[in-house]
């Protein structure tokens, strides 16, 4: 469209010079000449905005044809996810770690300790599902080290923006793995002993929860749920990571109570709180072990680089028998520092101090180690723990052990 | 109040199981009772908001080939369509855009001026947890923070505990809205 006007001067000027040309260099065109100079320009002009007017409507249906042509391929595209609905609302994801342990003195291990998959579905905006399941060592049965379990499996239901309740089998709200054990949010190839021995993470049971949060930061859970059913008597007398019934036909003689209160108001910190009531830790089927109590409280602190944990959890429990055995009172805590010097290496150290029920789960130990975050999602990890246990009996040894460990989510 | 402490401890010690069950029964009936949640705020509200109650009309970002890579890598995944719509003027742009924290898709709403980010909302999360990246204390770390040449924030986001993944897809979201504002007129009618 540039030359259009270059154009029309040019055709002027040609029957200009004609008109020299034909009359002598300096005669003047007459009259019915110059009318007939200006129906040309006239007539040019004419075609020119008929042209242009025809150019614009081009263009214009252009830009419609290619508006509907990519609102058909959107719509095409939405009607494909309405045929697949379910496929929109529905969630797969997992999560695995294989760890390799150097035991100092002993046989060495390696070992698929978790593969874990999970699946989700939205009912309605309000109503959702979501289950975990796991297998634990790479394998299960009679006579396996492993194990298949449900570990979670429960309706959760937006009762406000602020609000929610769930029932089911679910995660319970207390310390800081239980509810999120991804391999690459936490440092150490195996997980810290307190949240093991003391906190029985993973920990599940089934009933019903609320939970609730504010604005600025602080939130709230209670839950009812089957409770502990722990042994008086045997090598995991009093022990609690024994008493997780795992919601598999459990004696629900006597639930247990929780509630939490947390504050997550300021980026980088949370603090939290737990009480965990158990009605009667043994569902009522042995002497000398009643109610328990579980105090638990801890601090995660991440600013830049640096990163601070410290947990603190302690179980009382009433009854002649656990008492008389020493295991009314069982306690543990730790602290772990940790410093990023680039944004996909994390360096940490640990020290943990427990006084569990048996007397190999009573010990301190000092632990040091690196993360190595190739993607997001995957983790390396290496480190070193020397554990040194308080008694002196048979099956109580220290342990020094060097781990590596890769994990992965999706 | 002694008694009625000791009387609410016997209860609840008891092995009562009417009482469990009621509690129980309760509290799974409740959401039957109670069901409310929609959007925080509407896409048309967000836009209200932002341009005065006169929002201009739409316009889009074509993902074409060397917008479309960016695109890519910034989310990790292709963006799910060829174009992204957006609302601008005066060399604001404002840009509603989903991305998925751990299993559901959060609703953002956010607004670019020049080069930096003025705004960043959350107008639907989904998820169970990581509900704190709904709220000021949490996005107020965005306003102000311009891209990279390697497409990246230029300032630390910190993050919440157990939250990791929702607080990644704002991060992914924030850079995604700076990278696109610099494919509009918007900002070529604005920049040096």
């Amino acid at each position: 469209m540039k030359f259009k006007p270059f154009t029309l001067a040019a055709s002027c000027l040609l029957v200009w010079s004609q008109l020299i040309h034909a009359d002598g260099a300096t005669a003047t065109p007459t009259i019915e000449q110059m009318w007939e100079i200006i129906q040309s320009q006239q007539a040019e002009i004419e075609a020119l905005k008929k042209q242009q007017k025809q150019t614009a409507q081009q263009a214009a249906d252009a830009d419609e044809k290619a508006e509907a042509a990519v609102v058909a391929v959107e719509e095409v595209d939405s009607k494909t996810a309405g045929v697949a609905n379910w496929v929109d609302k529905t969630t797969i994801g997992g999560y695995g770690e294989l760890h390799y342990n150097n035991f100092e003195g002993e046989d060495n291990e390696i070992d698929l300790h978790r593969f874990v998959l999970f699946f989700g579905h939205e009912f309605t905006d309000s109503i959702r599902f979501f289950s975990e399941f796991e297998i634990e060592h790479g394998e299960s049965g009679d006579g396996k080290n492993g194990e298949v379990e449900v570990e979670q499996a429960y309706l959760e239901f937006d009762l406000s923006e602020n609000m929610q309740a769930k029932g089911g089998v679910f995660l319970l709200p207390v310390g800081i793995l239980n509810e999120t054990h991804e391999p690459g949010t936490f440092y150490g190839v195996e997980r810290n002993n307190v949240e093991n021995i003391i906190i029985p993470s993973t920990w599940w049971e089934g009933g019903a929860a609320l939970n609730g949060h504010f604005d600025n930061g602080i939130s709230w859970d209670v839950a009812i749920t089957s409770g502990l059913e722990m042994d008086s008597t045997g090598k995991n007398a009093f022990r609690v990571r024994s008493g997780r019934q795992k919601v598999s036909k459990a004696t629900a003689n006597d639930l247990s109570y929780t509630g939490r209160l947390k504050y997550t108001g300021i980026p980088g910190l949370e603090l939290a709180g737990t009480i965990n009531y158990q009605s009667n830790a043994s569902q009522g089927n042995h002497n000398g072990l009643n109610e328990g109590t579980l105090y638990e409280t801890h601090a995660v602190f991440n600013k830049g680089a640096f990163g601070l944990r410290a947990l603190y959890a302690r179980w009382n429990f009433n009854g002649s028998a656990v008492s008389a055995a020493g295991a009314d009172d069982q306690y543990g805590w730790y602290i772990e520092p940790s410093y990023k010097p680039w944004q996909k290496v994390g360096l940490y150290t640990r020290y943990e101090k427990l006084d569990g029920a048996r007397d190999q789960d009573q010990f301190d130990q000092w632990e040091v180690g690196a993360n190595y975050w190739p993607h997001p999602d995957v983790v390396l990890k290496a480190d070193y723990r020397d554990r040194n246990v308080d008694s002196n009996s048979s099956g109580a040894d220290d342990v020094k052990a060097f781990d590596l460990g890769i994990g992965y989510q999706f | 109040m002694s008694a009625s402490r000791a009387d609410f401890l016997a209860i609840i010690r008891s092995p009562a199981p009417v009482l469990q069950s009621g509690v129980l029964g309760f509290l799974l009936l409740i959401p039957f009772v109670v069901l409310a949640k929609g959007p925080y705020q509407t896409t048309e509200a967000f836009l209200n908001e932002v341009f005065d109650s006169a929002p201009p009309a739409a316009e889009v970002v074509w993902l074409r080939s060397e917008i479309k890579e960016t695109t890519k890598e910034i989310l990790g995944h292709a963006y799910p369509g060829i174009r992204v719509r957006y609302w601008g003027e005066a060399g604001r742009t404002a840009w509603i855009l989903e991305e998925v924290g751990k299993t559901q898709p959060i609703t953002v709403g956010l607004v670019v001026n020049e080069d930096g980010l003025e705004s960043l909302r959350v107008l639907a999360f989904r998820e169970s947890r990581g509900w704190e990246v709904r709220y000021p204390f949490f996005t107020d770390q965005f306003p102000g923070t311009r891209l990279t040449t390697g497409h990246e924030l230029d300032r630390d986001i910190d993050g919440i505990s157990g939250a990791t993944l929702s607080v990644r897809a704002l991060k992914k979201l924030a850079r995604l809205a700076l990278y696109l504002h610099q494919q509009t007129a918007q900002y070529n009618d604005t920049s040096p």
